[in-house]
């Protein structure tokens, strides 16, 4: 035990001597929460359109004013002129470009029905379909307004209605930092876990310094065991670290229980540094480290539904999340934090992330070679 | 020229006798753009949904029918009561339960409103919006049906047109933003490394004293790159063309003199980088951080930046990968030429300018 | 001088193969309690790989080895508990400070705290660099890290220390005071197994081993050799077996 203390205490100087490292440990968490919980946001707003008015009628600034007093967008009123349309898209003046037609209101008014043209810039499909919804749903609600207060008089009979109301549960407000709050705190754990640990590891071959302590009577379990304790502990303290920051800053929900989520925390980083240590039995440079990690980390972040969720990949997709660490991670904790899981609702993710540890671990343990 | 030949030659051997590196490089752009275009996708298809009928009539089995027919749904769990829903979504079996609340088929044709609840699990909020949007529609659809003759909604309708994306695919957007990610990482990382990596294990200075001449030893360093770069978006477009179907209606060679540009810009990046930094690792994360995170989030690439707050639509000005993803997106999918993209060019040209200057002090300095 | 009873090494028949190549051809020698052996070759030669194997680093593909008494199939533990080791390539770390650089390897070795405290103490004043002790490694001119390096290797007081290469890169002074270092530990009782390319270190030797292309190609003490050889210098020997 007392050697396990001498490499622990070694460990720890070099971690925060290392000008490298600390930074890492302590200055990314702040970075990657705040740059990317801002900026990983779909969520429109004051998206810019232009509307070409060429009735001019009451109906017509009615319809402006409603556009102007959507949060999504900001209203820019255009001189009406056919060629402008291509002009604002193609110069990305305007996403969207809204055209009412000359005798609109008369068509309505005549219950004729009237055409409204929207030319939306579609290279972003997804806010392209957002802006298309939005708009549509601003129509709509005039028509329907306009026909209940306006027009209701001329229809006799009651029509055939049913009020649909939706509610969603755990993110009331759609809060897109929510979804991926959680994501970036799992993205964290694995840096830390797997990248330090490799690291670590292979830059004491580079130096040499890795033999001189093959040579000491130094047990294996001992020597690993002292290796990665301290990146475990710190992993479970960047947890931490991140989770208050979400709590302070975003005021993300946490529905579940403290201990299970720490309690999967400690089992995933176990799978994280035993990955790590995997690695480090294999690469030589560090160089060779950080392109290996580097592409699987790739892989494995994006298809852990860290963008979007598991339900919307293919089948094959899925299949092929099974062996993706981060998979069952990301979802163990998304459902703790934002659903107040209980073990028992995410037993076989927990089980098979657990068997998953403790394979790599072993693996990783026994490719390891203190002779050759 | 002969002695220039001879160390390119020397680079060249150094970088393709890595092949895990090689493969690497060449596989992380394929993957990539393989994985946004076939897992990364805010679609639905068959998702599960449950049903809680509180009313059991003919019209609401007639709507539960339809959404269970469209390809978007499956209904996969009939619920009893409220309480199953937080079962329902603890377990991940579905994001959506729709509620019919009692006497459905009486209020819907009468004088009360008949009420159907959609309640999502919107932990994965694009998502549950998607989900609730889809549902909504078909509802909708049914009652418009139902009162063929005078539906409100067709008093006002919208003709919507989608320019330059008529099917709204992502590879619009994820094609040409891995081309950037993948040149941006190749070319500055890479090169930064590659440098950092003679300096310490010290044979920079043996290149140094030799008859070389310090602007020949950067080209020799940053050719194999530069090469690279262009098989690899060459690759890019191709299957991003072939497999994704993301046409260039512009100018092919405007686009490729357009990367050209970047690449060059890049390279003076990494240069640079390699100009400031000692250990390779630290050049690692320098690109990692400075380099990576900003091209994959303030660049346009996945996140449109109009909707980010004020402060990092600052800070996305001098990420240069913006200004490239802006011109490249012109070219390929507006078609548009010089006219609409010289600004980019100007600002890009600007920046090569300005880590060729900084660069070409700090080499000296360290001579 | 020497009988059976002293032998501290026994090396019978060792062979190390890496694919095709042999690295060490059949190697058969003693070394002696208390004596300065110098294991003798050109780069290449097989003298790491030979030390390697000693050391219990690596596993020889055939052959009976002995070290402090010890099998190197199977009492490895044993073994490392009685040597201490220094390669050619630097191992101590660089960003620890010269007190906490030899704590932590007394640390692994499991000396009593007491007595680590003692010795580091006792060390410092030995070697007169007080002031030095609580700086990085990283800060140390290299002749004090390579001297340092070796005070760690024999720090926990081990029968055998191998040094593979201790001197390479230093300049002649500290290359004197390197050997002085040697001396008086071989004179506490300490066998040093010292491998080296500098052929006039091999004149400070007690018996030196000449290794050619993975062989021993001769082994005695420097006087000896010089008289068979009838040359002056070791390093004439040596050219003499090269060109062999």
């Amino acid at each position: 035990m007392r050697v396990i203390y001498y490499i622990l205490q070694k460990e720890f100087k070099q971690i925060f001597r290392n000008r490298i490292m600390l930074p890492i440990i302590f200055v990314i968490p702040f970075v990657q929460t705040i740059v990317f919980v801002y900026a990983a946001t779909l969520e429109l707003k004051n998206a810019d359109i232009s509307i070409m008015d060429y009735d001019k009628s009451s109906l017509s600034k009615r319809l402006i004013s409603d556009f102007e007093a959507s949060p999504f967008f900001e209203v820019s009123k255009i001189v009406p002129n056919n060629n402008a349309v291509s002009d604002l898209l193609l110069k990305d003046k305007a996403k969207a470009v809204i055209l009412i037609p000359q005798g609109f209101e008369k068509d309505v008014l005549s219950l004729d029905g009237a055409a409204i043209q929207i030319n939306i810039n579609a290279i972003d499909g997804q806010s392209a379909g957002l802006i298309n919804v939005y708009i549509q749903q601003i129509v709509n609600s005039l028509a329907i307004k306009y026909l209940s207060s306006d027009i209701n008089v001329q229809i006799n009979t009651i029509p055939a209605n049913a009020e649909i109301r939706s509610r969603f549960w755990y993110n009331p407000g759609l809060n897109f930092k929510y979804y991926i709050l959680p994501g970036i705190l799992v993205i964290l754990v694995t840096m830390m876990g797997t990248f330090l640990t490799a690291l670590n590891l292979v830059r004491e071959k580079e130096m040499g310094t890795i033999e001189q302590i093959n040579v000491t009577p130094i047990k294996k379990w001992q020597f690993i065991t002292g290796k990665l304790l301290p990146f475990w502990i710190i992993g479970i303290i960047v947890m931490g670290f991140g989770l208050l920051i979400g709590r302070l800053l975003y005021n993300m929900p946490f529905e579940g229980s403290i201990s299970l989520f720490f309690l999967a925390t400690a089992i995933y980083l176990i799978l994280a540094i035993g990955l790590g240590l995997l690695v480090s039995d294999y690469a030589n440079t560090q160089q060779q480290v950080m392109f290996l990690l580097f592409f699987f980390f790739l892989v494995f972040v994006l298809m852990s539904g860290i963008f979007t969720s598991e339900e919307s990949m293919p089948d094959w997709a899925q299949a092929v999340n099974r062996i993706n660490p981060i998979y069952y991670f990301m979802k163990i904790i998304r459902a703790i934090l934002l659903k107040g899981a209980e073990l028992k609702n995410i037993l076989t993710e927990m089980i098979s992330m657990t068997v998953y540890s403790i394979l790599v671990m072993v693996f990783a343990v026994w490719k390891y070679r203190k002779t050759h | 020229m002969k002695r220039f030949r001879g160390f390119l030659i020397k680079e060249f051997i150094h970088i393709f006798r890595d092949v895990r590196t090689m493969m690497i490089l060449f596989l992380i752009p394929i993957a990539q753009i393989l994985i946004f275009g076939y897992v990364i996708k805010n679609e639905i298809h068959d998702a599960n949904v449950a049903v809680l009928d509180l009313s059991k009539d003919n019209i609401t089995k007639e709507i539960s029918g339809r959404i269970d027919a469209a390809p978007d749904f499956v209904v996969s769990d009939y619920l009893n009561n409220y309480s199953d829903i937080k079962e329902y979504f603890s377990s991940g079996k579905g994001a959506e339960v729709i509620v019919f609340e009692p006497n459905f088929a009486e209020n819907f044709y009468g004088q009360d409103n008949a009420r159907v609840q959609l309640i999502l699990d919107a932990s994965d909020p694009n998502l549950s919006n998607l989900i609730n949007n889809y549902t909504s529609a078909i509802i909708q659809t049914y009652i418009a049906d139902q009162n063929m003759s005078n539906s409100p909604n067709a008093i006002i309708t919208t003709e919507p047109r989608m320019w330059f994306n008529e099917g709204l695919k992502s590879s619009y957007m994820f094609v040409p933003g891995t081309m950037t990610l993948i040149l941006m990482l190749i070319t500055a990382m890479m090169t930064s490394i590659s440098i950092v990596r003679e300096k310490e294990i010290g044979t920079m200075e043996i290149l140094l004293v030799s008859p070389l001449k310090p602007l020949q030893i950067i080209l020799g360093k940053v050719t194999p790159y530069i090469l690279l770069s262009i098989i690899n978006a060459i690759s890019i477009i191709l299957l991003g063309n072939l497999i994704f179907h993301v046409p260039i209606i512009g100018s092919t060679i405007l686009l490729l003199g357009v990367s050209i540009l970047f690449i060059i810009m890049a390279l003076m990046l990494g240069v640079f980088i390699s100009s400031v930094t000692k250990t390779q690792q630290i050049a690692m994360f320098i690109s990692m951080f400075a380099l990576m995170l900003p091209t994959i989030l303030l660049s346009g690439f996945i996140f449109p930046i109009e909707n980010m707050p004020k402060v990092l639509q600052w800070l996305s000005y001098i990420v240069p990968a913006k200004y490239y993803l802006i011109a490249i997106k012109n070219i390929m999918l507006k078609g548009v030429g010089v006219a609409f993209i010289w600004k980019e060019i100007l600002v890009l040209m600007g920046m090569t300018f300005f880590f060729l200057i900084l660069s070409v002090k700090k080499f000296k300095l360290y001579i | 001088m020497n009988n059976n009873n002293n032998k501290i090494i026994e090396v019978r028949n060792l062979v190390k193969r890496f694919g095709n190549f042999v690295a060490n051809d059949n190697l058969s020698f003693d070394v002696y309690k208390g004596e300065i052996f110098g294991f003798l070759g050109a780069n290449g030669a097989g003298k790491t790989t030979a030390i390697k194997i000693l050391s219990g680093l690596s596993y020889p593909s055939s052959g009976k080895i002995m070290v402090a008494g010890y099998d190197v199939y199977k009492q490895r533990n044993k073994i490392k508990r009685s040597i201490g080791y220094m390669s050619q390539k630097f191992s101590l770390y660089e960003d620890l400070t010269v007190r906490e650089n030899i704590h932590f390897y007394a640390g692994i070795y499991g000396l009593p705290f007491k007595q680590i405290q003692n010795r580091t103490n006792e060390l410092i004043e030995e070697l007169g660099i007080q002031e030095m002790a609580n700086k990085m490694i990283a800060d140390l001119p290299l002749g004090w890290r390579q001297k340092l390096a070796f005070s760690v290797a024999i720090f926990h007081k081990p029968k055998i220390v191998f040094l593979d290469e201790p001197t390479s890169g230093v300049d002649p002074i500290t290359r004197r005071q390197f050997w002085d270092m040697i001396y008086r530990s071989a004179e506490k009782g300490i066998t040093v197994f010292v491998t080296t390319h500098y052929m006039d270190e091999a004149e400070y030797c007690d018996r030196v081993s000449i290794m050619v292309d993975g062989k021993i190609e001769a082994l005695d003490t420097p006087t000896k050799l010089k008289e068979n050889f009838g040359v002056n210098l070791i390093e004439d020997v040596f050219i003499k077996l090269a060109r062999k």
